[in-house]
């Protein structure tokens, strides 16, 4: 009896914590582009990896990068939460806006930008801890300390990755015992645990069998109603399959140094870009001639 | 036809294939190398064996005669009768408590500085190699400067010629050791790793704390370890900044008083005292005191492989 209650309890936390989130998304949504950048180039060194970039992001959608190896899909993704910023040499030109604050502003802390844009990266990368640990790391950061309100949110986490049913038995074992395609869906909820407003995927499943990769892409669709999302993929089906808007970077070599640079060749909805692409690069890509 | 085994193998039917694959040429050079190899670890080992048949052979009147006296008595070269190690023992651990205290929370900070926070800078560059030379700077150089620095010019503080002066210097002595094994720990903790615990939003602060150096722990670990169980092994330093050698006697003197100003001496010490002493009585307890050290050193070394192997992870 007492545990029905706990657990009808339990279900009107995760009903709030949800409400809350579709109430601040609401906010937080309308036309205003999540993210916006205006001439966007990023340097390692003295080396500039990727030029002028002007894509606009919508909330609640999935934006698509698509391209090459080496055109600076990933560079660019890794500005929208300064990733970049681990990298020692890497230097950012222009602007890169969310919700119209330039995230490159001095005064802007990287740390909270990063709890509010979250990221999933290549190659799964649980913490070498247990699967509630995992999921427990970024709430206990935003100090969440009662075991309850720990509790519930590895709980919905979990749900919303499609996870849960596989570990709810085993929560205390290790995340490294998960499979490739668990790992990843894991990464997942350890991102959705602290209720980010974007997660930005890069290449999330070129290390899945194509099984896992269904799994992810099923999923992006279901957490796509509270989060937006930017995906770098090499895959250009699965560009097609998830993505709202597509971006396609390719790279362009500079005659005189004979060193390549990314360009932003095109960016619209994903059904033009396949369909019926402006640019003829985008054409040559898309239909395999190139690439 | 077309997708028969190129001629240039001389393989054309079936029965000359198979003799060639299963009766070629023996790999002679490889063979050889490999023998070569084997001898080099077997004259590794048997060097290693004579010594310690040698040691046991020596120290076998001491063994067999006197042990637990010899274990319980000081520090004493004039009468191999009376000679011990105890108080060297526990010089030894005494020491090694302080370089533990001292030069581990340092070293792992000095490490976690230059890796994690100023890893870019051309300032840590420079700090990084002359680190490495440090390491490589001759014991006794450290002796010299833990008699300038600890007795002389601290002496108010250290009391001198005491083990806290001894402690320290060893501790200076190890401490690049221990940041150069600490920072090759943290340096071999996968990116993706500190990328994931910034991507939920942990500060710099919280990444290294939570994620990074309990990931390097196991490599820290080892690493300090092995450097504990060099100090325990210096000799030279310590008889400059005052490690006994003769006669050391402690008295009445209660432990606090023991650690500021009775006198210490440490295993390798003894051993020196010892060995300088003249007739078979002494090389028995010099060689007697000297498997005790071997002991201790392997039992380090024990407990740093077993933490290892303990703790180790797989990415």
């Amino acid at each position: 009896m007492n545990e029905t209650r706990k657990l009808v309890e339990q279900e009107n936390v995760v009903e709030e914590n949800h409400e809350e989130v579709m109430t601040r998304q609401v906010a937080s949504h309308d036309d205003v582009p999540v993210f916006r950048t205006k001439d966007l180039s990023v340097f390692y060194g003295d080396f500039r990896a990727v030029r002028d970039v002007n894509v606009y992001i919508k909330a609640r959608e999935i934006t698509a990068f698509i391209g090459p190896s080496g055109c600076g899909k990933s560079t660019v993704l890794r500005c929208f939460d300064r990733m970049n910023d681990l990298i020692p040499t890497a230097r950012v030109e222009g602007t890169v806006e969310y919700h119209g604050v330039n995230l490159y502003d001095r005064e802007v802390d990287a740390v909270e930008v990063r709890r509010r844009v979250g990221m999933v990266f290549q190659k799964p990368n649980p913490f070498p801890k247990s699967i509630y640990d995992n999921l427990a790391f970024g709430p206990r950061l935003n100090g969440v300390k009662k075991k309850a309100d720990l509790d519930v949110i590895v709980e919905s986490s979990l749900k919303r990755a499609a996870l849960w049913d596989e570990v709810k038995d085993r929560l205390k074992a290790s995340a490294m015992g998960l499979s490739g395609g668990q790992q990843q869906r894991l990464c997942i909820a350890r991102c959705i645990a602290v209720e980010p407003d974007v997660i930005l995927m890069d290449e999330p499943c070129s290390a899945l069998d194509p099984i896992a990769t269904a799994r992810i892409e099923d999923l992006m669709q279901e957490i796509k109603r509270d989060f937006t999302i930017i995906i770098v993929t090499h895959n250009m089906q699965q560009a097609a399959r998830v993505s709202d808007q597509t971006a396609f970077f390719t790279t362009e070599v500079n005659p005189e140094s004979d060193r390549r640079t990314g360009v932003l060749v095109e960016f619209d909805k994903t059904q033009k870009m396949f369909s019926n692409p402006s640019d003829s690069r985008t054409e040559a890509y898309v239909t395999g001639r190139f690439g | 036809m077309a997708l028969s085994t190129p001629s240039k193998f001389g393989a054309s039917s079936a029965a000359g294939l198979t003799e060639r694959i299963t009766n070629g040429k023996r790999d002679v050079k490889g063979r050889v190398v490999e023998w070569l190899l084997l001898a080099t670890l077997g004259v590794t080992l048997l060097i290693l064996v004579a010594l310690i048949v040698n040691l046991l052979d020596r120290a076998w009147p001491v063994l067999n005669g006197r042990f637990g006296d010899f274990l319980s008595s000081g520090l004493d070269a004039s009468n191999a009768q009376e000679a011990g190690v105890w108080q060297a023992i526990r010089g030894t651990l005494t020491l090694a408590i302080i370089v533990i205290v001292v030069s581990f929370p340092l070293g792992i900070a000095c490490a976690v500085y230059l890796e994690e926070y100023a890893s870019r800078s051309r300032l840590a560059r420079l700090i990084r190699i002359n680190v490495r030379n440090l390491a490589g700077v001759p014991s006794i150089v450290y002796g010299i400067l833990g008699l300038t620095i600890f007795v002389k010019f601290a002496g108010g503080i250290t009391g001198g010629r005491t083990v806290i002066a001894g402690g320290l210097t060893l501790s200076v002595l190890v401490l690049p050791v221990v940041v150069i094994t600490a920072s090759e720990a943290l340096r071999a903790v996968p990116r993706s790793i500190r990328e994931g615990a910034m991507g939920v939003g942990a500060t710099q602060w919280e990444t290294v704390r939570s994620h990074v150096l309990p990931s390097a722990a196991p490599g820290i670990l080892t690493g300090t370890m092995l450097a504990l169980s060099r100090a325990a092994g210096e000799a030279a330093p310590l008889l400059l900044v005052g490690g006994i050698t003769g006669l050391l006697r402690t008295g009445n003197l209660s432990l606090w008083e023991q650690i500021t100003d009775g006198g210490f001496t440490s295993m390798p010490v003894a051993i020196f005292s010892y060995a300088r002493q003249t007739g078979a009585d002494f090389q028995a307890v010099t060689a007697a005191a000297s498997l005790i050290l071997l002991v201790l050193v392997v039992v380090i070394n024990g407990l740093a492989i077993w933490l290892r192997n303990r703790f180790e992870r797989n990415w």
